[in-house]
């Protein structure tokens, strides 16, 4: 789970690390109420991607009426795909000194890597490539966290002696969300030091391992559904299906997660556009499939389904008769092209075959058939 | 020959009394392998599927020097599980089990380092087969077949595919391990890799991969030093469309690295002919 801003300041500032006064608005009012309280304020959209300051949303405002006419522009806009649910009204900073930190888990060491430099900012990624050696890192034993002398060792390899004391403690801070909170990735860019030399978290992101979601089922009721995402992928989610909103006409669904992909490159590779992808998991039994089939098709552009199972001991029978029902249930009438394998595959595409249903003996044949069909305009 | 399993492996199974670990636990018994006993805490002292039950590994290891097993575990317990095999004195351990919180890997990984002749294999994997011999895992033995291939994969109905493919025709394997696709793993592609380099058996070899991580570039960079084997690399979600990032430290660690291009281009480097759609691998492997 990806925390909005606001969300993962709270969840800073439960770990003892300064951030700004900052109110959540939910409407102009809110946003008028919220300079009341606070003064001049960024208005900031919260959504879950980055790159929102280049796409207009934030705003600073130093008067009630710039404060309600950012939120009334801001709230609501998309970006990147998000609709943005509410603003975090955020005092504006003094700004002396901007500091980048992180930490992340590096998949090759397969290990926590903490990050800190001097050279905070907007750019950092430019700085990681032109100067890696500006970014210091440690990677702590993940038994007991980082020591004070490998955090202080980091600080002044990140040239940052002069302030090793509160970073040291503000790092140690930061460290606790990942045994307290599963976090995957925290970051925070810039970490402020005010011209009154106080350290003060000026972004915060936020990521929290959704396989550990039985541990912190506090933090999904409290932060879970604010942003609206795709419609469909959340109505996926509710079926405990994974699924993947993309931009063509073809519906995709097969079973596990390297099979779905290797489809949807089978059927680009055909000529075809894939409009979202579905994984069953591994087995492929016929309430799934219904219940996949029934969301491929929420989507209006969808103008076909190529459906890519491998049964390793399900049986190509019961797939066959699965996805006939499916079919019939929801009455679907566009084209519909199956391949499937497994034990009794004849016997699962002779059934597909006498229920009109297009039987495919590769994945590669039935991503061409699908494309050819839908070419076509051929109704199932 | 075969890497890692075969005949004489002595096989338990963690979580033999649960649905999953005792259906497949009745699999693997079917294609031979030597199941010796199972675990699940409560039930030591009893029979389950032919075979003795125990408490803990370490009771399991005693009293049938068992040296290898299958963790079928929900994902909450199963960091602990692969840590009580380990320190039972287990050399390879395969996790089957799905969804374990990636920090609860992170300790596994750096726990294991003090066991460094137990090998692990997934989490999230469906395990390895060396087919007519033995199994551990959920591979369908149906569509394996003894021979010279060495299959190593990250995806698992991806892997049934090709070895299926492979089976149909005529080219069996010698073993086949399907990794994992967790971002934090045990038993990496270049690992395996190695150790089918130094089996006699195996001729021939197909690495299936995955966008993300640098794994596959890792085993490329291994392949390119030299082979000895006939070797097809297949890479799964060239056209997926970029995660929605967010944040730069990502970025900052992997680079470049992880895109399908990356990775079809480091095998090529490598001399490694990479096949455009799994249905291609057979003929590029003759």
């Amino acid at each position: 789970m990806k925390l909005l801003e606001y969300q993962a300041k709270e969840v800073l500032a439960s770990l003892g690390i300064a951030i700004p006064p900052g109110v959540v608005a939910r409407n102009a009012d809110e946003a008028v109420a919220a300079f009341a309280r606070l003064g001049p304020v960024a208005v900031k959209a919260q959504v879950p991607v980055g790159g929102r300051g280049k796409a207009g949303g934030i705003k600073l405002a130093r008067t009630a009426d710039e404060a309600r006419h950012a939120a009334e522009q801001i709230i609501g806009m998309e970006i990147k795909g998000f609709k943005v649910p509410l603003v975090y009204c955020e005092s504006a900073l003094e700004i002396d000194r901007e500091i980048y930190l992180g930490f992340t888990v590096d998949r090759d060491a397969r290990a926590n890597v903490l990050m800190l430099s001097a050279k905070g900012g907007m750019d950092i990624e430019q700085v990681a490539e032109e100067s890696a050696e500006s970014i210091a890192r440690l990677y702590p034993n993940p038994w007991r966290g980082p020591l004070d002398f490998e955090l202080t060792q980091l600080v002044y390899d990140a040239e940052l002696g002069d302030i090793a004391r509160p970073l040291v403690a503000l790092i140690k801070k930061l460290y606790r969300a990942i045994p307290d909170y599963d976090a995957l990735t925290a970051e925070i860019n810039p970490l402020v030091v005010t011209k009154k030399g106080d350290i003060v978290a000026g972004d915060a992101k936020l990521e929290i391992d959704d396989n550990s979601a039985w541990r912190h089922k506090d933090l999904e009721q409290k932060y879970g559904g604010v942003v609206e995402g795709d419609p469909y992928e959340a109505e996926a989610k509710k079926r405990g299906l994974t699924y993947v909103s993309l931009d063509g006409d073809i519906g995709i669904i097969g079973n596990g997660a390297g099979l779905c992909m290797g489809t949807l490159d089978l059927v680009q590779r055909a000529g075809g556009k894939p409009a979202n992808f579905c994984d069953i998991g591994g087995g492929a039994k016929a309430e799934v499939v219904e219940n996949a089939l029934a969301v491929i098709l929420m989507n209006p552009k969808v103008k076909g389904v190529v459906i890519n199972v491998f049964g390793g001991i399900t049986r190509g029978d019961e797939v066959a008769r699965g996805v006939v029902t499916a079919r019939d249930n929801l009455n679907m009438k566009l084209p519909l092209v199956v391949r499937l394998s497994g034990t009794n595959e004849e016997e699962g595409r002779e059934i597909l075959k006498r229920n009109g249903i297009e039987p495919g003996v590769s994945g590669w044949e039935a991503a061409k058939k699908i494309v050819e069909l839908i070419r076509a305009g051929v109704r199932g | 020959m075969s890497i890692l399993l075969d005949r004489a492996t002595r096989v338990i199974v963690q979580g033999i009394t649960g649905r999953e670990g005792g259906f497949h636990t009745e699999q693997m018994q079917a294609l031979g392998t030597n199941v010796v006993g199972g675990t699940s805490p409560g039930k030591g002292g009893t029979k389950h599927l032919g075979v003795p039950v125990f408490n803990t590994v370490a009771d399991a290891v005693k009293a049938t020097g068992a040296n290898a097993t299958g963790i079928f575990v929900p994902a909450p317990f199963a960091a602990d599980a692969i840590m009580e095999a380990a320190a039972a004195g287990i050399t390879l351990i395969v996790c089957i089990t799905e969804g374990i919180p990636i920090q609860d890997m992170i300790r596994v990984k750096d726990f294991l380092r003090g066991y460094p002749q137990a090998r692990l294999i997934g989490a999230n994997c469906p395990g390895l087969i060396t087919p007519g011999e033995a199994k551990i895992g959920i591979i369908p033995q149906r569509i394996t077949s003894p021979g010279h291939v060495g299959l190593v994969s990250r995806s698992g109905t991806l892997t049934y595919e090709v070895a299926s493919s492979l089976s149909a025709a005529g080219m069996g394997q010698s073993t086949i391990v399907g990794v994992g696709g967790d971002p934090v793993l045990g038993l990496t592609f270049r690992d395996v890799v190695q150790l089918f380099e130094k089996d006699p058996a195996t001729t021939h070899l197909v690495l299936i991969g995955e966008i993300g991580g640098s794994d596959e570039e890792h085993a490329a960079e291994l392949l390119a030093k030299g082979s000895r084997l006939k070797a097809v690399a297949f890479i799964s979600g060239r056209t997926a469309p970029e995660g929605k990032r967010m944040g730069h430290a990502g970025a900052i660690i992997s680079g470049n690295r992880g895109t399908a291009r990356s990775k079809e281009e480091a095998f090529r480097k490598a001399g490694v002919e990479v096949a455009e759609t799994t249905d291609d691998i057979v003929g590029m492997l003759r």
